[in-house]
């Protein structure tokens, strides 16, 4: 089965801290890919490596766009954005960076179809009711604004603006950091069923061990900007062989 | 006037006003940077369009400038005066007898003719400013014709209102390829921009930007598919000449409320009640 996202050689460095060092990795479709990792060993500066926010001092990534695989860094800026736009989508921890918070929740979740050609104001807000009930929010708060919103309620705001344009690959870092425990279970919960529904692929961050597990088919392990170790997810919890990933497995609290 | 050079401004301002103007035309709809200089009237009273028409106007000009359609209001006055002293040119309040308008906030009811030159007032020429508040942001969506966000503007205003409640100032998409704030005219105003024999130049002293619309540029308003673009006007007939389908200012006549609506273009009212109805009269 051919690649939807590749990767190799990736190296970043933040003056003299090596972001990234040498990461290779290949992602199929409908495949849910984890990186976790202590604090400060590369995570984030992946994932906005992987989405093209971020160029790479080396290496390289190629994405399917439709027609094989390409270079990220020669596809140009327009339809890179194209591309974040429309078959992928960002899911950031705080969904108050990436919503309006003074523009309704319609209107949230509208903008990624707006800003991809549609101007049927019927279809945009028909589709905006049925994105909302996805998610689990009343379509009575159709018109709400998001800052009347609870903190999962914006996360699931969040998750319903990005799928509206039925992304085939989704970045999601620490999705549920942030949110109260049982808010976390909820939106994991949604997570899960929305992604095997949809057939996506995902791409996600966290260094929450629970998390990792609940989601993802593959691990990787990342500690000072390079990959320790990488399997399936239950293989490598259940056997973890690097010391880095012993600590973090055996940090978690028994429930 | 002695001590002046001709119309203010120095040959050499002059000059880069002009290639910023030339470049703009060559780009319609696009913003371009000019070193705006300092001018003898506070920024809002049109120091962007006083800069523009003094570097096009030429001694055989003759000038109209309008202040909300009105010729007689204090910052239409100056600045007539003020190109009559500096330049010595012939200046009128006839729209028909003008070469070169400056206005602020209006495009005359009489169809502007080829030849013509309109220079507008722009206090804000960015249509992205309340979308997007990174300059730099915005104008990397100019540069990518990324819009998007633009109809999330009037999303709201259609679902607070039920119908998009920009009376003013609604942005409009240039040759299919530019977002472009019309300047805070009227939407009323919005299709006369579209496809006008006349040259429109646009002049921001504040923000230091110069755009243009060279004659017979296409320019949409911006719309939704089930919401078209409708421009605004009170229901009512002009309480002087009568007219029905002229942009109408309300003014309060006293003070228990009553109010009357009279044109706001003064020229286009003055020449109705004179008996010589201009062109395009309705």
């Amino acid at each position: 089965m051919p690649a939807l996202l590749e990767a190799a050689g990736l190296a970043h460095r933040f003056g003299a801290i090596p972001a990234l060092a040498g990461v290779s990795l290949s992602l199929r479709r409908q495949e849910i890919l984890a990186v976790v990792g202590e604090s400060g060993s590369g995570k984030t500066t992946l994932l906005n490596v992987l989405s093209g926010r971020l160029m790479p001092d080396e290496g390289e990534v190629l994405c399917d766009t439709g027609d094989g695989l390409r270079s990220l860094a020669r596809l140009g800026a327009p339809a890179l954005r194209l591309l974040q736009r429309t078959r992928w989508g960002f899911i950031q921890q705080d969904p108050r960076a990436s919503l309006r918070l003074d523009i309704t929740a319609g209107g949230n979740i509208g903008e990624r179809l707006m800003a991809t050609g549609a101007r049927h104001y019927g279809r945009i807000r028909a589709a905006a009711a049925e994105w909302l009930a996805a998610v689990e929010i009343d379509t009575a708060r159709l018109d709400d604004l998001p800052r009347h919103f609870s903190g999962g309620m914006l996360q699931r705001l969040q998750i319903a603006a990005t799928l509206v344009t039925g992304p085939e690959l989704v970045f999601m870092d620490e999705p549920t950091g942030g949110l109260d425990l049982s808010v976390q279970a909820r939106i994991l919960d949604l997570i899960r069923s929305l992604v095997r529904r949809l057939g996506l692929a995902v791409v996600l961050v966290t260094h929450d061990i629970g998390v990792a597990r609940l989601l993802a088919d593959r691990l990787i392990v990342m500690r000072a900007g390079r990959i320790v170790e990488t399997g399936l997810t239950d293989q490598v919890l259940d056997d973890p062989h690097h010391a880095c990933t012993q600590l973090l497995v055996s940090s978690v609290l028994p429930a | 006037m002695i001590g002046y050079n001709f119309a203010y401004l120095d040959e050499h301002t002059k000059r880069m006003i002009r290639r910023a103007i030339l470049k703009a035309v060559a780009i319609p709809g696009h913003q371009v940077p000019f070193a705006g200089r300092e001018m003898p009237l506070p920024y809002g009273w049109g120091t962007g369009g006083i800069q523009v028409t003094a570097s096009v106007i030429g001694q055989d000009d003759v000038l109209k400038v309008i202040d909300q359609g009105a010729d007689d209001t204090t910052n239409a006055v100056s600045i007539r005066r003020f190109f009559a002293l500096t330049a010595g040119v012939r200046t009128t309040t006839s729209t028909e007898a003008a070469s070169l308008i400056q206005t602020r906030h209006r495009i005359p009811e009489t169809p502007l003719r080829a030849g013509q030159i309109i220079v507008f007032q722009v206090p804000m020429p960015e249509p992205l400013y309340r979308i997007e508040p990174s300059r730099a942001a915005a104008r990397r969506r100019h540069a990518l014709a990324d819009y998007g966000a633009m109809h999330v503007k009037l999303y709201e205003d259609i679902t607070r209102f039920g119908r998009v409640a920009v009376a003013y100032d609604h942005p409009v998409m240039v040759n299919h390829r530019y977002l472009m704030s019309p300047s805070p005219i009227p939407a009323f105003d919005n299709p006369k921009l579209h496809l006008s024999p006349a040259l429109q130049l646009f002049g921001a002293g504040r923000e230091k930007r110069i755009y243009a619309l060279p004659p017979f540029t296409d320019v949409r308003s911006l719309d939704f598919e089930d919401h078209p673009f409708h421009p605004g006007r009170a229901p009512h007939a002009c309480a002087l000449c009568g007219a029905t389908a002229s942009y109408l200012d309300e003014i309060l006549v006293d003070d228990r409320g009553s109010r009357r609506f009279v044109c706001s273009d003064t020229d286009y009212c003055e020449t109705r009640r004179s008996g010589l109805l201009p062109s395009g009269a309705g």
